[in-house]
């Protein structure tokens, strides 16, 4: 059975797909493996954002916290999808709590070694924000089709 | 010959709640003919006497055709007055009308579903199709969204189908308390996590139409060919056989021509706020 490096884990996940070497092994430098169990909390609303997920397998749960309404679920982040952002834009705080609800597999990336990486390696800073924007747009995307609430209503 | 107008009379053999504002009639015909045979996709125009007629997709099993299957949701004066019929009270039936999905031109391949709210209801006789002819398809998979977990339609029959090993079903809905452990956002994020094959895929698509453009986007980004995806149209259907013209979509009826189409055929007038 072969294990994969971290390096070659990187590279095969969807979002840093054709990623050049040079920028996997500059990224690779400031990741770790990570198994999560269901139930952990992987950050909280306010706390400094510093690292972001490479989600392997598994489910994460967004959650925000409303006084009246209690605990909403907002997304839900999976197989091959990114947990955070808040580590790349001033002021790095999480917006949501982070909770796993099915057991993840990980790869966590030092968020902040990276952005000084990027602070000194433009073309390398110049291919995440390119992704993360991607990412972000997507999600706003979603967002605005979830707000028109499609199945509440005939459309 | 038989008048394309004249309904069947059916008895309403047994009402299901379904969700708040869903139900599900079955019915069973009252005249000696009996059901008329219907593909998986078709449409039947269901008339409550005295108040009025409308389209509802068959949603019951075409492999049996004993009794006819409609899941309704309540939302304007006829589904509402439909709401209120009780078990042995009768109903009027025209059909089935309509294109079928493609359930045989999908065969040999992988077939991807993609539902949305009360659009599993006219992909479910396709599912029950598939199933029944499981070893002639390749992966089959169920993409099925909806607003909140309370709004489930067919909740048993999805944890059923989930548990089968020849089945991947993927469910999401687009908000839920954080008790909630299933999936939550859009129904086309489920396109990307989907295991299936784009080359070798049929993609069968019912839902809001805006659900549906952004599912096609989806199902693009993941290579699935054009001709190979296939939308249910809904549009405002009178007379339910090409002659009143109600439900023209730019040069087609979608009551004759449709509901279900070939995306590459209707493509183009999903952005036109005209038609």
């Amino acid at each position: 059975m072969s294990t994969l490096t971290l390096e070659q884990m990187i590279a095969s996940h969807p979002f840093f797909g054709g990623l050049d070497e040079s920028m996997l092994r500059s990224i690779a430098a400031g990741a770790r493996q990570v198994e999560l169990p269901a139930g952990e909390t992987i950050f909280h609303q306010g706390e400094s954002a510093d690292r972001f997920y490479l989600v392997r397998t598994g489910r994460i749960a967004l959650n925000i916290h409303t006084p009246r309404r209690g605990g909403h679920t907002i997304q839900t982040i999976e197989d091959g999808e990114i947990l955070g952002w808040s580590w790349l834009f001033p002021p790095y705080r999480w917006r949501f709590d982070a909770r796993v609800v099915e057991p993840v597999t990980a790869i966590e990336i030092d968020g902040r070694r990276l952005r000084e990486q990027c602070d000194l390696d433009h073309d390398l800073g110049y291919e995440l924000f390119r992704r993360f924007a991607a990412l972000i747009g997507r999600r706003l995307e979603s967002t605005r089709i979830q707000l028109m609430d499609l199945y509440g209503v005939s459309h | 010959m038989r008048d394309p107008m004249l309904p069947d009379r059916y008895a309403i053999d047994r009402v299901t709640r379904d969700t708040h504002d869903t139900f599900t009639f079955e019915l069973t015909p009252l005249e000696e003919k009996g059901v008329r045979p219907f593909l998986p996709g078709q449409f039947n125009m269901l008339y409550v006497f005295g108040v009025g007629e409308v389209p509802i997709s068959i949603s019951g099993d075409p492999g049996a055709p004993q009794r006819l299957v409609h899941t309704t949701r309540a939302v304007g004066t006829v589904t509402k007055a439909m709401e209120r019929l009780k078990r042995g009270e009768v109903i009027g039936v025209r059909g089935p009308y309509g294109q079928p999905w493609p359930v045989e031109a999908a065969v040999g391949g992988d077939v991807v579903i993609v539902a949305g709210g009360i659009g599993l209801a006219p992909l479910r006789p396709a599912i029950r199709y598939l199933l029944a002819r499981r070893e002639e398809y390749g992966r089959i998979v169920l993409l099925y969204g909806t607003r909140s977990p309370v709004d489930i339609l067919y909740r048993r029959e999805l944890e059923h189908w989930r548990a089968r090993l020849d089945l991947d079903v993927f469910v999401t809905v687009d908000r839920a308390a954080d008790d909630w452990r299933g999936s939550v956002g859009l129904v086309t994020t489920l396109v990307g996590r989907a295991p299936f094959e784009p080359g070798r895929t049929t993609a069968m698509v019912c839902g809001p139409e805006v659900m549906m453009r952004y599912t096609v986007a989806e199902l693009g980004r993941r290579g699935v060919p054009e001709d190979r995806i296939f939308l249910s149209m809904e549009r405002n259907m009178k007379c339910a056989v090409g002659f009143c013209g109600h439900c023209q979509f730019g040069p087609a009826f979608i009551c004759r021509d449709g509901a279900v189409f070939a995306y590459p055929k209707i493509g183009r007038l999903l952005t036109i706020r005209e038609v």
